[in-house]
């Protein structure tokens, strides 16, 4: 108690450089950013880059108020973000499930496991277009387009994560007389929360490109087909726009968890 | 001679691999009579913690029999607490849940068994850290928490396996001190898995040598060190001690 009231100078010293440091990391992000805007800007004012081709930062903040008032961009931004938010609840959800069931059933596992490998390892973009065709031109399909990214990935980092929790903790638990369920119950699932969270992170990401894919083949709304749209009718503005929209977009969605995870390590 | 809480009889069990068949044990026989503190010794590897999993029912016997209580083994272990080599205090409880987990598992909370906890973390100084995090007790304290958790459960039977092996020397000669002190003050009967000498002979009543594997009883010795009140140190100053000792080093090393 006695050393977190009284601070000696050599650790004030420390914390400051400690503190020192961290600011100019920020301040180096932050120029970063401006200094890349400025250049972007310049060249484009002094035209050393054509501005139709590379858009530029004040054409695309005109474009942005534009749009938000006259081409419904609040509304594109909103359907994408949805059958993001949806297909990543989804994957969460099922790869959960996916991963539960192969972890309680070791001969399960062990038959599904090529086809997993297979299914993780196809470049999904070629499912797109067969999804289209099954499913129909549907808010539905792209949802789909987008969980076929992230899903068996999750199932098999997940279902690895499980295997590897120590088998002495799990042998604690059946000293107790404890079942397979208890054991999943009081060990694998809380130990595997930093896990879950992970394989969160990386699933809000492959969700969001899976969205943009489906909404690249066949959609009327969304960033995805802003961005298809703005490619054929030569309009760089709304498609710079759009992808500097998405990285906005998967920013925020990741800061979102990144936030859940530093809650729950408060709580626990 | 008191009435055996435990009695291996003829018990036998190998291991299979793909590699091929090892025979652990070889007719095993041995009693374990009420309020005794029976340790085992005997070469690494030779299947010692295989008899702990035998006798709370983790792995069957081959051949033979196990009888707690004149009866065969029950379905769910609970009249016996197992003490694994390390603690598994889980970072994501707080000690006190930690130390609830057998009971929750079993689903035996009741307000009677909690007084009972409370009482047991009052007696052996872990009170004012029933709300920290394992993280935060020393190895000595984390121990003592596993025991707690192991004699929440109230077990008429105590399986240690190797429990101090983890910890340094000197934490190590202080925890088995303890821990030896209290299975005796609250008069449990306990089996001690160890390949430490001094370890069995200054915490146990009955020494029970074991060969290589396949493992069999080798000799069985009841220590007496002659002192009046005997705990894990006092009984590494005996006078006999350095005698039981070089008898089991003996023992443990004439493949006789």
């Amino acid at each position: 108690m006695h050393d977190s009231v009284h601070v000696s100078a050599a650790q004030e010293k420390y914390m400051k450089a400690r503190k020192r440091e961290h600011c100019l990391i920020r301040a180096a992000r932050a120029v970063l950013f401006l200094a890349f805007l400025s250049l972007w800007e310049i060249s484009a004012r002094f035209s050393w880059i054509d501005s139709f081709i590379f858009s530029s930062p004040s054409r695309i903040a005109e474009t942005l108020i534009d749009m938000t008032l006259h081409h419904q961009l609040l509304t594109h931004v909103a359907v994408t973000l949805y059958e993001t938010l949806v297909s990543f609840a989804l994957v969460t959800l099922l790869s959960l499930a996916a991963a539960i069931l192969l972890w309680s059933s070791a001969r399960l596992a062990q038959i599904l496991e090529p086809y997993l490998v297979v299914l993780n390892s196809l470049p999904k973009s070629a499912l797109a277009p067969l999804l289209i065709v099954w499913l129909g031109a549907r808010p539905a399909t792209i949802i789909v387009a987008g969980m076929s990214v992230a899903l068996f990935g999750a199932v098999i980092n997940l279902c690895t994560g499980f295997h590897e929790v120590d088998e002495e903790k799990l042998k604690l638990i059946y000293t107790f007389g404890g079942n397979r369920k208890d054991a999943f119950c009081k060990v694998v699932l809380p130990s595997s929360v930093p896990l879950l969270f992970s394989v969160m992170k990386v699933n809000i990401g492959l969700c969001l490109v899976g969205i943009v894919i489906g909404e690249f083949i066949s959609s009327r709304q969304g960033l995805g087909h802003l961005i298809i749209y703005g490619s054929q009718v030569f309009k760089m503005d709304w498609l710079i726009l759009s992808i500097f929209l998405l990285c906005l977009m998967a920013m925020a969605l990741y800061a979102v968890i990144g936030g859940a995870e530093r809650l729950y390590r408060k709580r626990f | 001679m008191k009435k055996p809480l435990l009695e291996l009889t003829d018990v036998s069990l190998s291991y299979h691999t793909p590699a091929g068949e090892t025979d652990a044990l070889s007719h095993i026989s041995f009693q374990v009579p009420k309020g005794s503190f029976i340790a085992i010794v005997g070469p690494s590897g030779c299947g010692k913690s295989t008899i702990l999993n035998l006798i709370c029912g983790l792995l069957k016997p081959e051949e033979g029999q196990i009888l707690l209580n004149g009866t065969s083994l029950p379905e769910k272990p609970e009249h016996i607490g197992y003490m694994l080599q390390k603690d598994h205090l889980f970072e994501w409880r707080s000690v006190y849940k930690n130390i609830l987990l057998g009971l929750e598992t079993q689903k035996r909370i009741t307000p009677k068994k909690k007084a009972y906890i409370d009482r047991l973390m009052v007696t052996y100084g872990l009170d004012s850290f029933r709300k920290a995090r394992p993280s935060q007790l020393s190895g000595g304290m984390r121990q003592r928490a596993a025991l707690i958790r192991t004699l929440a459960l109230e077990p008429e039977l105590l399986l240690l396996d190797e429990p101090f092996s983890a910890l340094d020397y000197q934490t190590r000669l202080q925890v088995s001190d303890d821990i030896g002190t209290i299975i005796r003050r609250e008069g449990k009967t306990a089996v001690l898995v160890t390949h430490d000498i001094s370890e069995a002979i200054s915490m146990a009543d009955t020494v029970i040598v074991l060969t290589r594997r396949p493992a069999r009883v080798k000799t069985i010795i009841d220590i007496d060190l002659g002192l009046a009140e005997r705990t894990p140190l006092s009984s590494r100053n005996a006078p006999l001690f350095k005698t039981y000792f070089n008898q089991i080093w003996e023992e443990l090393n004439s493949h006789a």
